[in-house]
């Protein structure tokens, strides 16, 4: 090849050091915040359990966003991302981990029960999907039957629902498991064979996910209040998904690049990196508004009971500041061109974005599984936020693994690896 | 003294013109202006041209848009002539967003082409005016202004060894459509 590159394409990322000793600070941390709320007496277990499924939900969010990265990068015949696909493809690399650690919390969830007094009758209901797997609500026997619930019980039971959610993470692990492999081998062998692969299998992914995503989302995280259901659900987890997982994206190549790696993306590539997620951001604005929108409009209380409940005093204020940090934030800190270029503007939005969809998620999952009674409770928000460190912890430690294991930061011998080197805006 | 306001060094090839652009640079030649018949990247960098202040007219104009169209709205359905639409308040605020959103984008998208317009003298109607007509079609020209210190032979000198197949001095600025 004629390249006049001064970089080493054989670089290796060496996973050791202070990443390493943070990423186990944040696992112990996280652990810490699990037996914790173990401790806690019921309100406490039901804060831990509400806690694993938002930082599982989220940590599978992010892998997935990185094959989703890679398969609409292929489709489109992008060459300017080739440079750091290695990071994406450390995400789908490690979202297998994600999905099992996430299966493991929603059998949890569902087998550990606990008594409540639903309507002045006890039940035995499970700490997750309590509105919908309760035993008896979909019995006409039972004295807390539900005819709303039996109404959705074709999608919303046991099997059909834990069926769904492993056999699509098991397709989305195994799509980006390939797209690993054919770039491995296409480092091996050259030519155009395993590239052709990949467009034609990220293709088949876009079309899958496409229309399984919202399923995952509407099992995973709507059916937490299933009287309530929005259509829009699938599209606005998309956006949440997907703007979260480039904002992980670029974080983590910032770092790295200011570690010294990655020596050859340049200012270019943060300004289209920067790009997407200021018009994700946006997006992701877009079908919110357009949810709470027609909600609002449409008045309908089935409907507008999710809205009532995270306009309460405890959430109201959540409610506003998940806009600011999602939506305002992004808006002024990504608008433009000298921002998106600057290393460090982009690190603090892609904080910002980090942790205000944890707050988006925070907002979708905790109303309808925990009685809140304060406005703020410090323990419980500490207790959260060890939760949050032990999943950011996990995420790093597996996937920087996984990326210390490719025999190159870049796919040296991909078909636009030159135009990715040349990227000029 | 010379009549001559503008010497253009007209090149059949982008690298030759380039070539041209690092010979004058080199001497000191400054140049007035480079025109060619497609965009060639990297060319502005080269010749120093500012950064394009049309993102701050951009944001302005949405600004602007913004502004008007929840002016309009305020003023005739919450001030002047308030009505119960289903139930809702006079003012309800998420009712003001859809429009305000697509005002702004309406109004930045104008006010960006009238700002470039304004900028480049394009209007609909008026017969653009070029320096070198071929400039539109399969020549790349170098604009060097004639009231430099550097004599008018060594300009010349300088463009013909960088390959320009043809070289004028014209007296006007511009040649016009009309």
């Amino acid at each position: 090849m004629s390249t006049h590159h001064q970089h080493s394409f054989d670089e290796r990322f060496e996973f050791g050091g202070k990443a390493k000793t943070y990423s186990l600070i944040g696992i112990v941390l996280g652990v810490l915040g699990i037996l914790f709320g173990f401790i806690g007496g019921e309100h406490g277990i039901q804060n831990t359990f509400s806690n694993l499924l938002l930082g599982s939900y989220y940590f599978v969010g992010v892998c997935v966003a990185g094959v989703f990265f890679l398969a609409y990068n292929y489709v489109a015949q992008a060459g300017w991302s080739v440079s750091f696909l290695r990071i994406p493809q450390a995400f789908a690399r490690t979202l297998g981990i994600a999905s099992v650690i996430l299966a493991v919390i929603v059998v949890a969830g569902l087998l550990v029960k606990h008594e409540i007094v639903e309507e002045g009758k006890k039940v035995m209901a499970p700490y997750l999907y309590a509105h919908w797997a309760t035993p008896g609500l979909t019995d006409p026997k039972s004295e807390n039957y539900d005819a709303i619930i039996t109404g959705k019980s074709a999608f919303l039971n046991v099997p059909f629902f834990f069926g769904t959610l492993i056999i699509l993470l098991g397709l989305y692990t195994f799509f980006g498991k390939l797209l690993v492999d054919y770039s491995n081998n296409e480092d091996e062998v050259g030519g155009m064979f395993n590239y052709n692969k990949s467009f034609k299998i990220s293709a088949i992914f876009l079309v899958v996910f496409g229309f399984t995503f919202p399923i995952y989302a509407f099992g995973t995280i709507m059916s937490l209040e299933a009287h309530w259901f929005s259509t829009m659900f699938g599209w606005y987890n998309l956006a949440a998904v997907h703007v979260s997982g480039l904002a992980v994206i670029a974080l983590t190549l910032i770092i790295l690049k200011q570690n010294g790696y990655f020596s050859w993306v340049n200012e270019s590539h943060m300004q289209d990196l920067g790009k997407l997620i200021f018009g994700f951001s946006i997006f992701w604005t877009y079908v919110w508004f357009a949810q709470f929108f027609l909600t609002w409009y449409a008045n309908i209380p089935e409907e507008t009971v999710y809205f009532y409940k995270r306009w309460e005093p405890q959430y109201k204020w959540w409610f506003w500041l998940n806009i600011g940090l999602n939506f305002v934030a992004p808006l002024f800190l990504l608008m433009k061109n000298d921002d998106k270029r600057s290393l460090n503007r982009m690190k603090l939005a892609c904080i910002i974005i980090i942790i205000g969809h944890w707050l988006d998620y925070y907002l979708m999952i905790m109303p309808g599984t925990i009685e809140k009674e304060h406005m703020f409770d410090l323990v419980e928000f500490v207790q959260d936020m060890a939760i949050f460190a032990g999943f950011a912890g996990l995420f790093t430690l597996i996937m920087l693994t996984a990326l210390s294991k490719f025999k190159s930061l870049i796919p040296a011998k991909h078909p636009f690896v030159d135009e990715s080197l040349h990227h000029h805006i | 003294m010379s009549s001559t306001k503008y010497i253009l060094g007209c090149f059949d090839d982008p690298d030759l013109m380039l070539d041209g652009i690092s010979k004058l640079q080199k001497n000191s030649v400054p140049i007035y202006d480079v025109y060619t018949p497609m965009p060639i990247h990297g060319i502005e960098a080269k010749l120093g041209v500012k950064e394009s202040r049309l993102g701050y007219a951009a944001f302005c104009f949405g600004c602007l848009g913004a502004t008007v169209i929840f002016s309009i709205v305020y003023y005739t359905l919450v001030h002047d002539w308030p009505m119960n639409i289903g139930g809702k308040p006079n003012f309800a605020m998420p009712n003001f967003v859809p429009f305000t959103f697509e005002w702004t984008i309406l109004f930045t998208a104008f006010g960006m082409v009238l700002t470039f317009f304004f900028a480049t003298h394009l209007f609909p109607g008026r017969a653009p005016r070029v320096m070198d007509l071929r400039a539109t079609d399969d020549r790349f020209v170098i604009a060097i202004s004639a009231k430099g210190n550097t004599p008018h032979d060594d300009i010349t000198r300088l463009l013909k060894e960088a390959g320009a197949v043809e070289i004028k001095h014209n007296e006007r600025k511009y040649v016009s459509y009309e």
